[in-house]
């Protein structure tokens, strides 16, 4: 172990999500580990963070012109950029790991401009190789892997998720919350309103689930049989562009949708274009289901049923059931 | 109302990818201009089209100018752009720039905008909202910075009124509406519009459009902003990922669900 500082952002801070866990595991193969949060952590989320191994969680108080920045303005990405270039000068740190949703890059990448330091995004590995930070990625719809390192004092990169097993530490820890203040400059942005989609569904969310079935034009609007090996699975449910544009579902897999890594993705009623793919090739399993036996994503499955899926999936879904009793 | 569009010249998603020696490979007949920059575009064309038809802008007035930052390549990506009814292309290229990172990149696109806006003001910025080789979606935020300019990312829907523009966006699980005074930055999502398709007569016209071709000495740039020499990272390996196995396939013949379940349940996945 080395005498790094890796400050992992905990955004919001009411809740430490799967990918959170595997980000904190991998900070820990690099060095001493400490959170950065906007809000005040819950007692159960600093308790997950002490089996974590953060001994440190550093709150950011936020000020503008000697008034306190609250409420939705603090999940403003240039706001999270101030408080983790603030949180980086304060402690020192050496690098600092986000996740990869939108809002992260653009606090990732504002963070990193002002402190100067080199950016990876979306990598699926972080390590240390003589003294450097490496970071590992797919790219090219994820048919090459590339390794790079990065040059500068301080490292900032996110982590796509279901790059590591998220493992608690060995010793469990007590973490102290610890204020720092971070003037806000003025913006010239306004938020007008936001509004966090609550998600009822009781599925494990997109892009940190171990199993996804997805489903696209072939559904032909009917998502009740990908819906139904998905519950069988205990998987999310994504779709195609195509599938969404049309409205049958509102997530999609793809290059500019939600891009997944699960232990298996399953794909019913999808083609597999290369926009599709570019989201979802570097799945551990790929299954297909199309009524095409000359369907593209046949071509990068690892098991495949030519068939129609309304009759498929249900019935691969009352086997699953009758499986797991 | 004058638009700046940024736009990439990246291999085409359609053919294969490569490396060599630690850069994209790109070469005109596998290049394309980034699809996500068509719907940059798209939005700029449809914000001068709405103020010529709301008489804000004379028929003549409005323009909308592409900025690229690539090799002599790139200038397949500019066609494109003036197919699809740009008014004017410019290339930024220079040995020196190879090998930029996503700040350098910023820097000399910054530059450009820059210059640009000192011929005349630049009252918009337009991007796509990745650039489809790498996937950062970081470049638009940085060149805001760069710019010292608001910036509103990812938009979905985007209205402009008195010198306000209003954006709706959905990133990650939230929806937000923002808005921000011009001159911004805006970056937009696939989502945004349905680009449009060329037309006959522009097909033709945009054969022999002339290209500007600017150098970094040209925007003043200080050769360690860009290229290897900025770069914040370094590529260590690439290497292309072993090949999947044959794939099991199973035709259905009633028993497809099944064949399904026994292959996860057989591969312990379930
Ligand atoms: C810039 C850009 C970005 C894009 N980004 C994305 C992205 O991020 N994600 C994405 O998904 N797409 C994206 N797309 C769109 C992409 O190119 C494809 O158009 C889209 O993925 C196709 O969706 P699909 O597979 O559902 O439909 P189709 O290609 O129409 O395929 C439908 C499939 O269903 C099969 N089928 C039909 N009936 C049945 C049945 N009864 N049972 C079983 N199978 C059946 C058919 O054989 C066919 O293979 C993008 C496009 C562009 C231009
Ligand atoms: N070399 C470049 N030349 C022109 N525009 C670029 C370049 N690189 C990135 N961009 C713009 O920035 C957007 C996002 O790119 P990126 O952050 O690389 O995903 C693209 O859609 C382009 O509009």
């Amino acid at each position: 172990m080395t005498n790094r500082t890796v400050l992992v952002l905990l955004e919001p801070a009411t809740e430490v999500r799967d990918s959170a866990l595997e980000l904190l595991t991998i900070a820990r193969g690099l060095g001493r580990v400490e959170a950065v949060t906007l809000e005040a952590p819950t007692v159960e989320v600093l308790a997950q963070l002490g089996t974590y191994g953060v001994e440190t969680v550093h709150q950011a108080e936020l000020s503008r012109d000697g008034s306190c920045v609250t409420g939705d303005e603090r999940h403003l990405p240039a706001v999270v950029g101030a408080a983790l270039a603030a949180a980086v000068r304060l402690t020192d740190a050496d690098v600092v790991l986000l996740p990869t949703s939108f809002a992260a890059k653009e606090a990732a990448a504002l963070a990193a401009r002002e402190l100067g330091a080199g950016l990876v995004i979306d990598a699926a590995s972080v390590r240390e190789a003589d003294g450097r930070v490496v970071a590992g990625k797919r790219v090219f719809a994820g048919a090459w892997d590339t390794e790079c390192a990065l040059t500068t004092d301080v490292a900032v990169v996110t982590v796509r998720a279901n790059s590591a097993v998220a493992q608690p530490a060995d010793v469990a820890v007590e973490p102290v919350t610890e204020g720092y203040a971070v003037e806000v400059a003025a913006s010239p942005v306004t938020l007008v309103s936001r509004e966090v989609k609550a998600d009822t569904s009781g599925r494990p969310p997109l892009d940190q689930a171990a199993i996804v079935v997805a489903g696209g034009r072939g559904t032909d609007g009917d998502f009740g049989p990908v819906e139904d090996l998905a519950d069988a699975l205990g998987a999310a449910v994504g779709a195609s562009r195509d599938a969404a544009f049309e409205g049958w579902w509102d997530t999609y897999v793809g290059q500019t949708g939600v891009t997944v890594a699960p232990r298996v993705y399953i794909g019913a009623g999808i083609s597999g274009a290369p926009h599709h793919r570019g989201g979802m090739q570097a799945s551990q399993v790929i299954v297909a289901v199309n009524s095409d036996p000359e369907a593209p994503i046949f071509e990068i499955c690892d098991f495949a049923v030519v068939g129609q899926l309304a009759d498929v999936l249900p019935q691969a879904a009352a086997e699953i059931r009758k499986h797991k009793g | 109302m004058r638009i700046v569009v940024t736009a990439k010249y990246v291999p085409d998603i359609n053919t294969d990818r490569g490396f060599s020696g630690g850069r994209v490979v790109r070469s005109a007949a596998e290049g394309t201009l980034n699809e996500l920059d068509e719907n940059a575009i798209e939005a700029a064309l449809r914000l001068v089209e709405a103020a010529r038809e709301a008489g804000t802008l004379g028929p003549d007035e409005g323009e909308v100018v592409v900025v690229t930052m690539a090799g002599p390549d790139g200038d397949v990506a500019l066609r494109k752009a003036f197919q699809l009814g740009v008014d004017r292309g410019i290339r930024v290229s220079g040995d020196e720039l190879a090998g930029s990172d996503y700040f350098g990149t910023a820097a000399v696109l910054a530059a450009a905008v820059r210059r640009l806006g000192a011929e005349s003001p630049v009252d918009l910025v337009v991007t796509g909202m990745a650039a489809l080789d790498g996937l950062g979606s970081v470049v638009p935020t940085l060149l805001g910075a760069e710019l010292g300019l608001p910036t509103l990312n990812l938009a979905k829907k985007v209205e402009l009124a008195d010198r306000v523009l209003t954006i709706t966006r959905e990133a990650d699980d939230v929806t937000e509406v923002l808005s921000a005074p011009l001159p911004a930055v805006l970056s937009v999502t696939d989502g945004a519009n349905q680009p449009r398709f060329p037309g006959f007569k522009l097909i033709m016209a945009a054969r022999t459009k002339e290209i500007e071709v600017w150098t970094p000495a040209d925007l003043g740039l200080d050769p360690a902003t860009a290229g290897s020499a900025g770069a914040r990272t370094e590529v260590l390996t690439a290497a292309p990922r072993p090949e999947r196995a044959e794939p099991e396939i199973v035709t259905d013949k009633g028993e497809g669900g099944v064949a399904l379940a026994d292959f996860l349940i057989r591969n312990d996945l379930v």
